[in-house]
Formats: structure tokens, C-alpha cells, sequence
């Protein structure tokens, strides 16, 4: 029994090997900047998430009451701030999260540090375009802070012209901001593209490549196709604000609905900038913890080329109401059933994964069946919306709301948590507490749930979403307030989940066990170096073997994690 | 927490005893001939994503506990792959896919074609109320339609894009400046229902909303009727504190001195202003005018430049009507 895995002995990882923060800020090493990125994206999104909760708590209460209820006594104020600072709020929100956060998040923090392990390489190809590109993606950062610094941004994150084009606030500084951001998600995109074509290792194909890299490599080629298509968009907005050229203004001659087109041209491939990694993740998840090779490997993988191909095809199901024609309407109502393939089709094969496993509940594991949960009712109720007559008095509801949200936090964030608790011991060589990771991670369900499910009732009964209140309705349909209420009430209990994870995550660098080389048996190249990775990662080569393939990994109780054998003992 | 801190859920049972017609947990009342066959499909596609949810959680909490992790691992072999699993669960997802593409796209259809003998009405949207236009060229703030027959909005914005749904009706289309656009409903059942805006058009979003009046056939030529005489044998004043409020002056400007988006219309005739873009100027008639027709010209001191033009939807006697409405705010 030969042991291949590494020992935790050597102290000299990528944390330690050079001092200051100097040699972080200036560091070529991937892991280093991965680990910048993750902290940085972290700080965004729990700017965003405070400015969601308290969008949750204006909205607890309808702000006129029933005359029976007047005196009904409140838990928080009715009215909480004016309508304008609301208005930014959601904007601040959507604008944060998404730019900031989701678009980012598993590529460029997760990606980074992960990608050229798993290829068994020492860095991405060009290190000094990844650090570009972290700079890039603070100096967007900072276009946004100044942003909010000098009045806010009230446009919704979607920018949407004449109201762009007219309003008072700080519409330039923010698309300037999307624009670097753009460049920076460009260059991460390009690096990886290019990495992966070239720092394969021999004898590690196409498809002997971990699901996680097929997901990265399809969001980097809508990365690069898409991301140029925004930063075109943006710029001739603030153009067109500053010199009144007359292309989305109809003051000026100019078409609306083209900035729509436009918009959504970017915007709809970038959901899948989004939630392509997240499943990517979910496929290493629900194969490494159910201790199997995955199911349809290639099926996988091409369906994430797929989806990427296909989703620049659909763009127009966003504008169904916006003016644009019934051909075309029918045309992007057609394509866009044909993303929903796809995705089921990887569903399937994740379940047909988990049968005749052995599946380990461990709290990466319960973020993937959180997200094959959750995914399924973001996906399920997609379907309500691409399809014409039902998207029509849904569209620009709450049915949205709760539908995008399934997906993007139901999906992309739970995966993000999936894979940040799968990784971190090999990011930070320090293991977290198991029992207050689930707890965490059924908190999280549950509040998820209680904010989000009940905005699907509020939509269907007509409820549009960006509205500051909503008494009127609710007179109609009190029920409306109920869900209101209890969407408020799952904001809470999601944000105490959220926190904690943060708390237990944090306390795991000061009293963690040392993590050892592969604490959970997983079968891909980075956890065949130690944990932390050393500064070049491997000291040798790494043997490429198929990434799905746990015959020879055993647990060993002594090191308390998995190592590999030679023979099939 | 007592329970009278909770919203009260008798309210949501409540409803769900009355229901209206076609009221479901899921969906409001049913109050258009398009509202049954949209509600047809969404009921189909709730089943179908009932059902496979359903499944994949079944099957995931089954192998869950099935194939629970007891001691080291050891697999009982299991295949990689398996082609013709894989074309099952590929053919009938785009089987049912398809059938709900069509369903959706028949019934769209009988959305957007409007039969060619409706009744037609011109809808403004502007931040933040709703003008509607009839026949006989009076304007009135609420939809006031008659049963039973196509009823036709050709609709336009004044400035940003603006959304008509009428949830019972389960009808949506946006209104965008610079181009018309038309939405046809036909009502089922007498009565009154609500009329949003969907699309974000800034402060005044979640007031952007009036209801829809279904008439009879009689009923709503009186209601004709009433309106072409609405003004008749009215002091001017009058005239203009019913216009104060039915053209939307209400929603930004108070009469009692409050401040909101706009400045107030109590006692300003006969002030003198301070401007942002120009001099100080003494509130008289043709200040108002001007204000009523070109509202940018003369920003007062503290507000921002938000109010639409009135051009083309205030005729000139109704201009002199508001202001001796306002005349009369001391």
C-alpha cells in the first residue's frame, strides 16, 4: 500500500511563503488571488444583502393599512424610509449582487484557485492578467462606492432607458463602473479559455477533465462573446446621457426597445455566467460524497456547452411585453424551452449519480442536495414564464422575483456554499465544525424557503415587483400581506444562517483541525497536494487519472481523511 | 409576540371561503375571456412541475437513505453511463416542453389579436396616473368598460416605459414612449378590478394604479352620459378641483401644505418663488400656465424636475379652471 497523497508536515504553503501585504496585493500566485477575490466578492455581497433585508423589512407591513387593522401593532415601523431611498435600495441590490457578487463569484474566487490545481499546473496562463483583472474588477469597485457616495443609482439594475436617460441620479459613475467590471469578468474568462487549452497536463483529455472545468470552460467562452456586448451597451447609455445622441431616447429620435435588446443581449447569457459554474460544483459534489464516478459524464459536459450555446438565443423572452412583435415573441419563447433540456438532463444524471452510491451527508454534500431542491423549483417555474400566455400576466411580478431568486441564490449561491465549504480546508488547511456547518446549512434552507416560496403566491395574485408598497393590493387581497410578512420573517432567518456561517467559517482559522491532504475523498488533482496547496502547488507532477474514479480511495481514521492505494484492497 | 402583531391570516381564510369566480389559491378571480384559458395552461404546467419535482425529490431522499454511507466505502458496481436512459430523460422533457410551448403560444395568440369590431379606448401613461381617452373625447382617470364586448387600449407613454396589467383580466403590456402599443380584453363579469403599473417608473411606482369598471350595456351609457355632462352648470373652481384630482395633479401636489414629490398648492397664488433655473417669479395666472405646459421651465427651490408636460391633455379652459381652483387655496 503505497501512499501517493502528500502529508501535512511540510509547513511552506502559499500562505506563509512570503510575508506582507504587499506580497498579497502584488502576488501573481492564482491561489493568492483567488483568496483576494473571495474575501472581496464576500464584502459585496454582504453590502447587497444588507440592503436586500432592508428592502424585506420596508416591505414586512403594507405602509396604509386596513381600517380594521389601523391599530394593529407592528413589530417594525410601517413606513421605514421614503420611496426614493427605496428605490435605490432594490437598485443597490440588484446592481451589487449581481456585478459585484454572482457574476464574479465561482469563477473568479472559486475558479482561481481551484482551476489550475485540478490541472495539476503551477498557475493560470497568464498570472499577471489574473492580477489585471482583480485590480480591475476593485477599480469597478470603487466607481460603484463613489456611486453611492453621491446620491445613489435608482434606475433598477437593468438600466432600463428613457427612465436611465432621465433621472437625476448617478447613472455615469455606475455604468462606468459595470464597464471595468465587464473587462475584468473578460479577462478571467480569456485566461481560463486558454489555460485550459494549454496547461492540460498529459494525459488528461477533453473529456478526462473534471466536470467543475467543463463549467468553468463554457462560462469563460460566454465571458468573452458576451461581456463586449454590455460594455457597448453601458457606454453608449452614458453617452447618451452626457451628449444626447439619440439612439434610446424617443425625445431624441431614438428607440427604447433597442436598449432593451441590447441589455438583454448580455444579460441573459450572463444568468449562465452564473449558474454554469454552480453546477459545476454541484457535479464534483454529489460525485465525491457519493463516493461514485459520475453518472453520463459526456452528457454532462455537453449539456454545459449546450446551455452556454443556446443561452444567447433567448434573450428576447425577457421583453414578451415590451412592444417587441408576436413572431419574435413566439421565436425566443421556442428557444428558450430548449435551455430547459439541458438542465434536466444534468439533474437526472446527478440523481442516477447518488444510486448504488454511498452517500455521506457531510455539509458540502447537503448544499448539493439543497441545490437540486432548490434548482428543480427555480427551473420547474421557469417554465411557467417562457411559456407566452402564462409569462404575460406574470411578467414584471413577484413570480419573477421568487423564479430568479430560485435560481441565482437556490442555485448559484448554495453552490457557491457547497463548493466554499469543499474547498476550504484545502484554501485555508483548516477544517470547520461539521455540526454547526448543517445546522447552518438547514437554517439557510429554511429561511430561503420561508422568503422566497411565498413571493411565487404574491406574483401569481398580481403583486409587481419594485413596488414600495403595496396597501392598495392588499386591500383587494389580503393574502398579500401574508406573504409579504412572511417573506420579511425568511429574510431574517436566511441572514441569521448566513452569519453564522460566517462565524463558524472564521473560528475554524483559529481552533479548526489541520485539514489533512483530501478530507472528503475526492478523486480530482487538488487533493493530491497538501492543505494549503504549496506555492507551486505540486512538488511533482501529479499522476492524471480518471477524476471520477474512487475504487482506490479509502479513508484512513489515523490522518482522518482519504488517501489513495495502488491496489484495490 | 401577541397575536396581534401577526398579519391576520382569518383575513387570507376568509377569502379563500368567498372565492370568486375561477379563484384559486394559486390565481385571483377569473374576469376576462382569455383569464380560463391562461389559467388551463398555468394548472397543466403546475402539474407537470408538481409531478417531476415530486420525483427528483422522492428519488434523491430514497438513495438518500438507501445508500446512506455505514462503514468504509464499498460500492456495489453501478454503470457510468447508459445511452438510452439518457435519450428517455432528454425525449420526454422535449415531448412536454414542446406541448407547453404551443398551449402558451395558442393562447398568446388570442391575447395580442384583437377582434376588428372592438371598442376603443386611448390609454396615456404618464408618472405617475392613468388618462384614458374615450370615444366621445372625454377623459376619465378610472378604465370605465362595458360587459361582454372586446374593449381595445391603444396605449403610449408621455416620458418613461410604463406597464398595464390588470390581474383579473391576466393582461400586461408595456407602455413605451414613442411608439403605440395595444392590449384587448373582454370582460365576463360586472364589477370593479385593479389596474397597476408593472414596469419601474421611479418615485411614484407603487401609485401608479386605478381600477377597471365593467359596466352593462346600460350602465355604461349612462355612465356616457353622465360624463358628457359632467361640467355642466359648475363654477370654474369647481370644475378645477374635480380635475385637481382627476388628472393626477393630486399625486404630487397637496392642498393643504404638505410637501410630497411637489410643492404644495395651498396659498401660493400671489407668492413670489425662488427658482432653480430662474429668477424669482410671482405666482399669477400665466405662471401656472406655463408650469401646466412646459413644467420644466421654471424649477422651484427645493424640488427636482419631474412633472410631465399637460400639453395636449389640458385643454386651455381647463387650465383656467384649475387655476381658479388654486385661487381659491388660501
Amino acid at each position: 500500500m503505497a501512499e501517493t497523497a502528500y502529508t501535512t508536515a511540510d509547513n511552506d504553503s502559499y500562505l506563509t511563503h512570503d510575508r506582507g501585504v504587499l506580497s498579497w496585493l502584488f502576488s501573481l500566485d492564482h491561489k493568492r488571488i483567488g483568496v483576494m477575490y473571495l474575501v472581496s466578492i464576500l464584502t459585496a455581497f454582504l453590502l447587497g444583502g444588507t440592503f436586500s433585508t432592508l428592502v424585506r423589512m420596508e416591505l414586512m407591513y403594507p405602509n396604509k393599512p386596513a381600517e380594521s387593522v389601523v391599530a394593529e401593532k407592528t413589530l417594525i415601523p410601517r413606513e421605514i424610509f421614503s420611496k426614493d431611498n427605496y428605490n435605490k435600495f432594490f437598485t443597490t441590490h440588484g446592481a451589487v449582487m449581481i456585478f459585484l457578487f454572482i457574476i464574479p463569484g465561482i469563477p473568479a474566487a472559486l475558479g482561481n484557485f481551484v482551476l489550475p490545481i485540478m490541472l495539476g499546473a503551477k498557475d493560470v496562463a497568464f498570472p499577471r492578467l489574473n492580477l489585471f483583472s482583480l485590480w480591475l474588477w476593485w477599480s469597478g469597485c470603487v466607481f460603484f462606492l463613489l456611486t453611492l457616495l453621491f446620491g445613489g443609482l435608482d434606475t433598477g439594475w437593468t438600466f432600463y432607458t428613457p427612465y436611465s436617460t432621465s433621472t437625476e441620479t448617478r447613472v455615469v459613475p455606475a455604468v462606468v463602473g459595470a464597464f471595468i467590471l465587464g473587462f475584468s469578468s473578460i479577462f478571467t474568462g480569456l485566461n481560463f479559455i486558454v489555460t485550459i487549452h494549454t496547461l492540460r497536463p498529459p494525459g488528461m483529455t477533453w473529456f478526462k477533465m473534471p466536470l467543475f472545468l467543463w463549467s468553468l470552460y463554457a462560462t469563460a467562452l460566454i465571458q468573452v462573446l458576451a461581456t463586449p456586448v454590455l460594455g457597448i451597451t453601458l457606454m453608449l447609455l452614458g453617452v447618451e446621457r452626457v451628449l444626447s445622441i439619440g439612439i434610446f431616447d424617443p425625445k431624441l429620435g431614438g428607440d427604447p426597445v433597442l436598449f432593451q435588446h441590447f441589455f438583454w443581449f448580455y444579460s441573459h447569457p450572463a444568468v449562465y455566467i452564473m449558474i454554469l459554474p454552480g453546477m459545476g460544483i454541484i457535479s464534483e459534489l454529489i460525485s465525491v460524497f457519493s463516493h461514485k464516478h459520475i453518472f453520463g459524464y459526456r452528457f454532462i459536459a455537453y449539456s454545459s456547452v449546450a446551455i452556454a450555446l443556446l443561452g444567447f438565443l433567448v434573450w428576447g423572452h425577457h421583453m414578451f411585453t415590451s412592444g417587441q412583435s408576436a413572431m419574435a415573441s413566439m421565436i425566443f419563447s421556442a428557444l428558450t424551452f430548449s435551455v430547459s433540456i439541458p438542465s434536466a438532463i444534468k439533474v437526472f444524471n446527478w440523481l442516477a449519480t447518488m444510486y448504488k452510491g454511498s452517500i455521506s451527508l457531510q455539509t458540502p454534500m447537503c448544499y448539493g442536495l439543497m441545490f437540486i431542491f432548490l434548482f428543480g423549483i427555480g427551473g420547474l417555474t421557469g417554465l411557467f414564464l417562457g411559456a407566452l400566455a402564462t409569462n404575460v400576466p406574470l411578467h414584471n411580478t413577484y413570480f419573477v422575483v421568487a423564479h430568479f431568486h430560485y435560481v441565482m441564490f437556490g442555485g448559484t449561491m448554495v453552490a457557491f456554499l457547497g463548493g466554499i465549504h469543499y474547498w476550504w480546508p484545502k484554501i485555508t488547511g483548516r477544517m470547520f465544525s461539521e455540526f454547526w456547518g448543517r445546522l447552518a446549512a438547514l437554517i439557510v434552507f429554511t429561511g430561503f424557503n420561508l422568503t422566497f416560496f411565498p413571493q411565487f403566491l404574491m406574483g401569481t395574485h398580481g403583486m409587481p415587483r419594485r413596488y414600495y408598497d403595496y396597501s392598495s393590493l392588499a386591500l383587494e387581497h389580503p393574502e398579500i400581506a401574508t406573504y409579504n410578512f412572511l417573506s420579511s420573517i425568511g429574510s431574517l432567518i436566511l441572514a441569521v444562517g448566513l452569519i453564522l456561517i460566517l462565524i463558524y467559517l472564521l473560528a475554524s482559522l483559529f481552533n479548526g483541525r489541520p485539514a489533512p491532504a483530501n478530507p472528503w475523498g475526492g478523486a480530482t488533482l487538488e487533493w493530491q497536494c497538501s492543505s494549503p496547496p504549496p506555492y507551486y502547488n505540486f512538488k511533482s507532477p501529479p499522476t492524471v487519472d480518471d477524476p471520477y474514479d474512487f475504487t482506490n480511495i479509502h479513508y484512513d481514521p489515523e490522518i482522518r481523511g482519504y488517501i489513495k492505494t495502488t491496489d484495490n484492497s | 409576540m401577541s397575536p396581534t402583531t401577526l398579519p391576520p391570516i382569518y383575513h387570507w381564510l376568509n377569502t379563500s371561503l368567498t372565492a370568486a369566480a375561477g379563484q384559486t389559491f394559486w390565481l385571483p378571480e377569473q374576469g376576462s375571456t382569455v383569464a380560463t384559458s391562461v389559467d388551463r395552461l398555468f394548472h397543466f404546467i403546475l402539474g407537470i412541475s408538481i409531478f417531476f419535482f415530486s420525483l427528483i425529490v422522492v428519488l434523491m431522499v430514497i438513495f438518500v437513505l438507501l445508500y446512506r454511507r455505514r462503514t468504509d466505502v464499498t460500492n456495489d458496481p453501478a454503470p457510468l453511463h447508459n445511452t438510452k436512459l439518457e435519450i428517455t430523460w432528454t425525449v420526454i422533457p422535449l415531448i412536454i416542453v414542446v406541448i407547453i410551448f404551443y398551449e402558451g403560444f395558442v393562447t398568446y395568440m388570442d391575447i395580442r389579436t384583437s377582434p376588428s369590431q372592438a371598442y376603443e379606448v386611448h390609454v396615456i401613461g404618464k408618472k405617475w396616473q392613468w388618462l384614458f381617452k374615450y370615444p366621445d373625447g372625454h377623459v376619465d382617470e378610472v378604465l370605465h368598460v362595458p360587459l361582454d364586448e372586446p374593449v381595445r387600449l391603444l396605449m403610449s407613454s408621455e416620458d418613461v416605459i410604463h406597464g398595464l396589467a390588470i390581474p383579473a383580466f391576466r393582461i400586461n403590456m408595456d407602455l413605451v414612449p414613442g411608439r403605440y402599443t395595444y392590449m384587448w380584453f373582454r370582460a365576463v363579469e360586472p364589477g370593479e378590478y385593479q389596474l397597476f403599473c408593472t414596469q419601474y417608473c421611479g418615485t411614484g411606482h407603487s401609485d401608479m394604479l386605478t381600477k377597471v369598471v365593467v359596466h352593462t350595456r346600460s350602465d355604461f351609457e349612462s355612465y356616457l352620459k353622465r360624463e358628457a355632462n359632467a361640467f355642466k352648470d359648475l363654477p370654474p373652481a369647481k370644475v378645477g378641483e374635480i380635475l385637481y384630482t382627476r388628472r393626477g395633479c393630486a399625486q404630487c401636489h397637496s392642498i393643504d401644505g404638505t410637501v410630497s414629490t411637489g410643492p404644495s398648492f395651498k396659498g401660493i397664488f400671489g407668492q413670489t418663488h425662488e427658482f432653480l433655473n430662474a429668477p424669482p417669479t410671482l405666482v399669477d395666472e400665466n405662471f401656472i400656465r406655463e408650469s401646466i405646459l412646459n413644467p420644466s421651465a421654471k424649477i422651484r427651490q427645493g424640488f427636482r424636475d419631474q412633472m410631465p408636460t399637460y400639453k395636449g391633455i389640458l385643454k386651455d379652459e381647463e387650465i383656467t379652471n384649475i387655476i381658479e381652483f388654486i385661487k381659491t387655496l388660501k
